[in-house]
């Protein structure tokens, strides 16, 4: 703590560093000293040690989510879980049902997989969510059917960090016999996760989000009562035929070892990060035409999603060249849409434009939160000169009324 | 993305920053985008007894090479006749910024902006004909 590094990552919900423990742990997995062997090779202490490892990391992924290590499987990340849980759910209870439910604020891994199954003939219903980026409950049970087989809702979205009620939503499909898969990705370490208690029945997860590797996540599939699905990759049978391909030893040992520490360091970590954050907001907010996006209160510690009225964000983040952000103007995307999650909350295209996300995590320090509300007053205070929007605004013009020559 | 070192320059020291008066005979204005697309550029011109464009200021909200597209419009401008000034192509701004791709509506934009004010101030100039006559 108590220093300044330059840049200032500030994207910790696009990926973090991996933990200095965590990279030692993943070395001692590779190299011809190390634990290289296969998991699968039964006939030899090279297979039995590596399987070890990966037992144990196993029971640290399912002991942060309170699940019993069987009902872990893994794979390469977030993406491959949401697809092997939707696609693998939908197929497989098919004939029972056509219908899914999810919300406009998911994922691009779950709301194309869903596109996918629209494409296949199921039918999916994208719920707006309320202003403040909750899923309304009423509306949700509302667009169940008959025929509905699946819900898929996010846990902490990665835009705005807003926590859904998943227990609540779990308490209802459970009612209603219908099976509830999580998008996890962005919780571990940030939000307590226990799928009994929320009933969840599929959930994604993955490491490096949470100061683990790249490229490694898992699937926990519920065992009682057993929740069966379609495996979307085939081969070998490993996970119990549900994800072939051999185990990634040193990988699956990085997101362990991630978890253990999650698990551990949680409580005390959260406490630090939302000190930081709170600096950064009460830094920030004081300025004219700034809002907050998402619900304050139900939002991980690490998260904040500001617009600064009247300024463009991409333009707004070149300023910020020795800070790390990210943005939902679409400038900085391939797309000419601005976020749709932001969109999906009601934000005008201004708005939306006009956002950035900062999100902070384990190594930020109080001296880049200062250094950064000193860069961002001023970028933005630079911008607003250079704004005719802002002119506007300071003219009493509303903007609304004005005839655009759109393009 | 990374930015051209010119496109970096216009947007941190950008030229012209500011506003003529609106009303004045001899000023033209073009405003153009929309916030909704995530660019408006304001573009206005001012011109001697001559029809020469002695004055020009810009504001936009815009990304990076939009500012710097406006910016570099305003120097363009300047000591041009409207004629001339018409003539400016959008793959010129292109060029002298080294655009990528999905920039080019950026100089677009900023043409468009230079053919509105000059509209602005021709419309401004008949009407005065008019009443002259
Ligand atoms: C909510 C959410 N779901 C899924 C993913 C995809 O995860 P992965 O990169 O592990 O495939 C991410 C991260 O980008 C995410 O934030």
């Amino acid at each position: 703590m108590g220093t300044l590094n330059i840049p200032v990552y500030l994207d910790y919900s696009a990926t973090t560093p991996v933990d200095e423990r965590v990279a030692k742990a993943m070395m001692d997995c590779l190299t011809v000293q190390g634990n290289f062997g296969n998991p699968a090779s039964r006939s030899h202490v090279f297979g039995w040690k590596a399987e070890d490892a990966v037992k144990e990391a196993r029971a640290n992924v399912a002991k942060l989510i309170g699940a019993d290590p069987k009902e872990i499987v893994w794979t390469s990340g977030a993406t491959e879980s949401d697809n092997l849980a939707i696609k693998g759910a939908a197929h497989f209870n098919a004939k029972k049902g056509k219908h899914i439910i999810t919300v406009k604020t998911e994922h691009k891994a779950v709301l194309d997989t869903c596109r996918q199954l629209e494409r296949e003939g199921f039918e999916v219903t994208y719920l707006d969510p309320q202003d403040n980026g909750l899923v309304d409950i009423t509306k949700l049970a509302d667009a169940i059917r008959e025929d509905t087989t699946l819900v898929s809702v996010m846990h902490v979205n990665n835009e705005i960090g807003v926590i859904q009620d998943i227990a609540a939503i779990g308490a209802l499909t459970r009612s209603k016999k219908i099976l509830f898969h999580v998008d996890a990705a962005q919780s571990p370490g940030k939000v307590a996760i226990d799928v009994d208690a929320m009933n969840v029945d599929l959930m994604s997860l993955c490491a490096h989000k949470a100061y683990g590797p790249k490229g490694i996540g898992a699937l926990y599939v519920r065992r009682k009562p057993r929740v069966r699905i379609e495996a979307q990759i085939h081969g070998g049978g490993h996970e119990r035929g549900m994800r072939s391909g051999t185990l990634a030893t040193h990988q699956i040992v990085g997101m362990g070892e991630c978890f253990r520490i999650a698990h551990e360091e949680m409580e005390e970590e959260n406490i630090r990060i939302e000190k930081m954050r709170d600096r950064l907001w009460d830094g920030l907010k004081d300025m004219e035409e700034v809002y907050l996006n998402g619900d304050l209160e139900q939002r991980i510690p690490g998260n904040m999603n500001i617009s600064f009225n009247f300024v463009e964000g991409e333009s707004l983040m070149m300023s910020l060249k020795d800070i790390a952000v990210s943005s939902g103007s679409a400038c900085t995307s391939d797309s000419l849409e601005p976020s749709y999650v932001l969109r999906a909350l009601g934000r005008n295209d201004e708005l939306a434009h006009s956002s950035l996300r900062f999100t902070l995590g384990r190594f930020s320090t109080m001296e880049e939160v200062d250094f950064t509300v000193k860069e961002v007053r001023k970028a933005v205070e630079h911008l607003r000169d250079l704004s005719p929007l802002w002119d506007m605004y300071k003219d009493g013009i509303d903007l609304d009324t004005v005839q655009w020559a759109a393009h | 993305m990374a930015y051209s070192d010119k496109v970096i320059d216009h947007y941190e020291n950008p030229r012209n920053v500011g506003k003529l008066d609106a009303d004045s005979a001899n000023v033209g204005t073009g405003m153009v985008g929309a916030p909704a697309c995530g660019d408006v550029m304001r573009l206005q011109i001012q011109v001697d007894d001559n029809g020469v464009i002695e004055d020009a200021k810009f504001k936009t909200y815009g990304c990076g090479s939009a500012i710097a597209s406006s910016s570099l419009v305003t120097e363009m401008v300047k000591g041009k006749t409207l004629d001339e000034a018409a003539a400016i192509k959008n793959m010129e701004i292109v060029e002298e910024l080294a655009l990528p791709p999905v920039k080019i509506h950026c100089s677009v934009l900023a043409e468009d902006a230079i053919a509105a004010a000059i509209a602005d101030i021709r419309a401004k100039q008949d009407k005065k004909a008019e009443s002259a006559a």
